[in-house]
């Protein structure tokens, strides 16, 4: 498991586009640094990438492949990781579905849920999924 | 022949197909996995007929869903 570094001002970015978007979900795309410490992997987010969500649905989300495809490059291109995803639940909980998890593939990677739930109270945890289980990683919002 | 994949030189063998350069670069799930080469989108049946030549750019992208339905 990792910890979890996001700016201040991504997190509001991440936010106003999921508000935005609300009803609907919202998603994108995390990159940045990883670095192993002595108290274990930290991932420092230094680019928050708003997706199109193609479901357009305020249950699902997925990711648009040509998107993705244009953020994987500019992350090459920074000299950035691909640290994971983000998306919202506008009316549910910050917490793994069973189809987040079905559709985490990579072990190595952070997902990040933003919760709506509470119009005035948003909640951002993020998550590890291996072999089917989520486990809430630290996230620090700095800045 | 050299071609990049994600972001990297690699050596194949000439005609290599889309379906075989995944085998060899062990993609797992490849049915989560959407494919370009030379940033177009391959569609998945012509995974298997798609030969790749040299100097392509192939980019292996994961499906990336979920949502809040449980």
């Amino acid at each position: 498991m990792a910890r979890v570094i996001l700016k201040k001002d991504d997190y509001k970015k991440m936010l106003e586009h999921a508000r935005e978007l609300a009803p609907e979900e919202a998603c994108g795309l995390i990159a940045g640094t990883e670095a192993r410490e002595e108290s274990g992997i930290v991932r420092t987010v230094r680019k928050v990438y708003l997706l199109t969500n193609t479901d357009h649905s305020e249950e699902h989300f997925s990711l648009d492949p040509k998107e993705q495809l244009a953020a994987v490059k500019d992350m090459r291109e920074s000299g950035w990781k691909p640290l994971g995803n983000w998306h919202s639940h506008p009316a549910s909980p910050s917490r793994s579905s069973e189809e987040d998890i079905r559709l985490a593939f990579d072990k190595n990677a952070s997902y990040l849920i933003l919760s709506l739930m509470d119009k005035d109270n948003p909640v951002l945890h993020s998550f590890h999924v291996e072999d089917g289980i989520s486990t809430q990683e630290e996230l620090e919002i700095e800045g | 022949m050299k071609i990049t994949v994600s972001g990297e030189t690699k050596d194949v063998a000439d005609g290599i197909t889309v379906t075989e350069l995944m085998e060899q670069e062990k993609v797992e799930t490849p049915e989560y996995v959407s494919v370009s080469v030379n940033e177009e989108f391959i569609s998945r049946g012509d995974f298997s007929s798609t030969k790749l030549k040299e100097g392509d750019t192939v980019e292996f992208l994961y499906f990336m869903g979920g949502g809040s339905a449980a």
